[in-house]
């Protein structure tokens, strides 16, 4: 449950992450594939080495799919539908992946926000970014 | 066992003496309190922590978050038997405290996004990635006595 001060916190945030999505969205996935190899192995099509092209793009999207989400999150079952889909029936992503996705991205934030990412920040984005998880995984089965 | 290579012994010990533990401790212990507030549980004589402003004004948190982190030092500085180095710790929290484990793992993880607001970009993928390592190790130690 988010409160209303959390909703326009994570949206505060996340709107003023948009100009810099490809490197926060970038960084974070190097920091899981870093951390999490096993992750890997979903990307076996793209080159992701750091900074290379196809992980900026990527990083970028996924942090505007995030940031967009933000903007009306009672809606997210709504605006997530196209990647629910995408995400249990063409990607297949072990649900799993998120949740080490999701500490790879607090982290990213907190090395990009520094003592900006406060424990009151920090505990509204990461129920923020287990609701879109939990959306995302919801059409899996 | 773990095996740990001279880059991964050196790369801990660097984010180590980069990190000041009065200030790291409380932090990530009420990191903990706030983002996952039902470990609460393990702290009822701990008073008022109502609301996050009072998590991070109370003295017995910031006290406790200290001793943990005093008790992190003695695995960094006993990188190859971090097992036996938590054995008596880790059977206290199994018989008389009764903590689920799987809190250790999350402390583990507000600890990593504590040190990555302190260090920043000098917290890289790759340093991170050591660092879980090493933490992973810690958590596991920590549950080893749970049977």
């Amino acid at each position: 449950m988010l409160s209303k001060r959390e909703k326009d916190l994570i949206a505060e945030v996340w709107t003023k992450l948009i100009p810099v999505a490809e490197d926060i969205g970038s960084d974070a996935l190097t920091r899981m594939f870093a951390t999490f190899p096993g992750t890997k192995t979903y990307f076996s099509h793209l080159d992701i080495s750091p900074r290379s092209a196809h992980l900026l793009s990527h990083g970028e999207k996924i942090v505007l799919a995030i940031a967009e989400g933000a903007q009306d999150i009672d809606q997210l079952a709504v605006s997530l539908a196209p990647l629910q889909t995408l995400h249990a029936y063409q990607l297949r992503i072990d649900p799993t992946n998120f949740k080490l996705f999701s500490h790879c991205m607090l982290v990213a934030l907190a090395a990009h926000m520094g003592d900006d990412f406060t424990p009151v920040v920090h505990a509204a984005i990461d129920k923020y970014l287990s609701a879109f998880a939990a959306v995302l995984a919801e059409k899996y089965r | 066992m773990v095996h740990w290579t001279d880059k991964e012994r050196s790369t801990v010990r660097a984010v180590w003496e980069k990190l000041d533990i009065d200030q790291i401790g409380p932090e990530a212990l009420a990191r903990v309190l706030i983002v996952y507030p039902w470990t609460e549980r393990y702290f009822g004589g701990f008073g008022d922590m109502f609301t996050a402003t009072a998590v991070l004004n109370n003295s017995k948190v910031a006290a406790q978050g200290k001793v943990v982190l005093k008790a992190l030092d003695r695995a960094v500085k006993n990188m190859d038997n971090i097992k036996g180095t938590y054995a008596a710790l880790s059977r206290m929290h199994y018989e008389k405290l009764n903590v689920d484990p799987d809190n250790f793992r999350l402390l583990a993880d507000c600890i990593t996004i504590t040190v990555a607001c302190k260090l920043k970009g000098d917290l890289s993928p790759q340093t991170q990635a050591t660092w879980q390592k090493f933490l992973s190790v810690v958590v596991e130690a920590m549950g080893s006595q749970y049977s």
